[in-house]
């Protein structure tokens, strides 16, 4: 009998597929479960022009703060808590360095479905009488119903386009070496539909253990991701850090020493030289030290 | 009973938002709204939904930043759900608010490049399509009341289309401030005074707001807590006075 698929691979490795130009998907939401470790393996490559697609955060902050960014599709971009403004993202902004296809929080989970389920649209109402029509210009077109109102009048909608990704990024808590996952916190948020989504599909986990212990560890609802919607696994313990994941609270400290750092040329340079030139052991040895600095 | 405050004031103008709302989700974005949201569920309308604002439905009305008792399951997925099916209530804050409640939370300056960037539209778009939409502000100004937003995220009455049933559920409903109580009960659709709170005048929100606010002159006066309101905010919801924080004078 053949070998079953072992998926594990290294955080370096598992972003080795992605290429410049690309559009990605990352889990998470805002400042939560951020798939973190994946994204500081990216911003260790040299691809750049990406399309990056989410409810997204300081994951998208990092991405810019690197040159990474060409687009970004969102429904927001926030930290989640104090100063709240992700300030790479503002920075890029106010430039114009980066292309916003903005859009309502209930579209991003539209297009997402849209691509999962392999169509080209999915009619909603949000966003009809908003700027995200503007923002968007011909990109984002309306859609008749066939099928007329009670009344007789036409219901017009927004023909949401799939968003279709050439790879997903996302964090889990627990999986197993072939790409069964779970989350132990409070939401899944749209993980699963990020790697229907996708066609490279990339997961870290905090731990990963035997298919049994994990299945034995988290009510079934927990088991967010399956085998099919899973290329690689990458073992990445506090690898949502400084975002939360169902076993750790938000870093909000180092979080804050991220927005601060990001206020000057100077100090940015410090915060980067710091935690973002090394390995992921690195970035995390320096993490504890910043906690024991801050104790003390 | 002592001095009612101006804060005390919003507080109850914010439960009343959701008078005779039913078994719908109250989805306060602030402090005030917060505190008038669990205030209605206490009072008259104990079939409110609230949650802790990440993804639990709690059974009681507990105190600000405090835990209850949960009774169902929410998470963010499942909020969009609600959102397209109508039995929400959502209050939003608001940088910008014109006269036919078109809001922006966006960026203030051009989209493709503006001159200062807040949230992005997060679920204004969604909110305002499908189901009722107040609005909470706590300084009233000439700033967040402007003739024209620069990013339309809420959508106002103006932009409804009467040809396309997709807009049938648009329901600007109240904007609650420290000044007073408006709706868009005004000629076409725009902003008008319900009621000021006491020591406000018609003058003070002429000189804070830049378009014309209708029903000025015969606005009434923001009636009086109960006694029952005022200890429920005082010692059971707010011990701590977090309101007094979120509320200009």
């Amino acid at each position: 009998m053949a070998e079953k698929r072992d998926k594990r691979r290294s955080l370096d490795e598992a972003v080795a597929g992605i290429q410049s130009g690309m559009t990605i998907g990352i889990g998470g939401w805002g400042s939560r479960r951020k798939p973190m470790a994946l994204v500081r393996a990216l911003l260790r490559t040299d691809v750049k022009d990406l399309t990056v697609v989410g409810y997204l955060g300081p994951d998208l902050g990092l991405l810019i703060s690197a040159g990474k960014v060409k687009r970004a599709y969102y429904g927001f971009v926030s930290l989640d808590s104090a100063p709240f403004y992700d300030p790479w993202f503002a920075q890029a902004r106010v430039a114009g360095t980066i292309e916003s296809r903005e859009m309502d929080e209930g579209m991003v989970k539209a297009g997402l479905q849209a691509a999962a389920a392999r169509l080209p649209f999915q009619p909603i109402r949000a966003g009809l009488g908003s700027d995200v029509q503007t923002v968007w210009g011909d990109e984002l077109k309306t859609v008749d119903s066939p099928y007329p109102y009670a009344d007789g009048r036409v219901e017009t909608l927004l023909a949401m386009p799939a968003l279709n990704l050439d790879a997903a990024l996302v964090h889990l808590d627990l999986a197993d070496d072939r790409g069964n996952a779970a989350y132990t916190g409070v939401d899944p948020y749209f993980d699963d539909l990020f790697c229907l989504a996708a066609e490279q599909r990339i997961l870290s986990a905090e731990k990963i253990v035997s298919t049994e212990e994990l299945v034995k560890s988290v009510p079934q609802q927990a088991l967010l991701l399956n085998r099919a919607m899973v290329d690689s696994v990458s073992e990445a313990p506090n690898g949502a850090h400084f975002t939360f994941a169902g076993g750790y609270k938000r870093d909000e400290k180092f979080q804050r020493h991220y927005a601060e750092s990001a206020k000057t040329p100077e100090s940015w340079q410090a915060f980067a030289e710091t935690y973002l030139s090394g390995s992921e052991a690195d970035y995390q040895a320096a993490v504890r030290k910043f906690a024991e600095e801050q104790k003390s | 009973m002592t001095e009612v405050t101006r804060a005390e004031y919003c507080a109850i103008a914010c439960a009343d938002m959701f008078a005779d709302s039913g078994e719908i989700f109250a989805s306060p974005m602030a402090t005030l709204p917060l505190i008038g949201a669990r205030l209605a569920k206490l009072t008259t309308e104990p079939d409110l939904l609230i949650t802790d604002g990440e993804a639990l439905i709690l059974a009681d009305a507990p105190a600000i930043g405090a835990t209850a008792p949960v009774e169902g399951y929410i998470p963010f997925s499942k909020v969009f759900d609600v959102v397209a099916s109508g039995r929400r209530h959502v209050v939003m804050g608001a940088n910008q608010l014109d006269k036919h409640g078109n809001q922006n939370l966006s960026a203030f300056g051009p989209l493709d490049k503006p001159t200062r960037q807040m949230f992005g539209l997060r679920g204004a778009p969604g909110n305002s399509i499908n189901h009722a939409t107040s609005y909470w502000v706590g300084k009233h100004s000439t700033r967040v009341f402007t003739e024209k937003v620069d990013v339309v995220c809420g959508v106002g009455y103006d932009k409804a289309d009467p040809e396309n049933p997709a807009f049938r559920f648009l329901k600007n409903y109240q904007v609650v401030t420290n000044l007073g109580v408006f709706d868009y009960a005004g000629p076409g659709q725009t902003m008008r005074a319900v009621s000021l709170h006491p020591g406000v005048t018609a003058e003070d929100v002429k000189a804070n707001t830049s378009f014309e606010v209708a029903g000025l002159a015969e606005a009434g006066v923001t009636r009086e807590p109960t006694e029952e309101e005022l200890r429920l905010i005082r010692e059971v919801l707010d011990p701590r006075s977090l309101r007094d924080r979120e509320v200009s004078l």
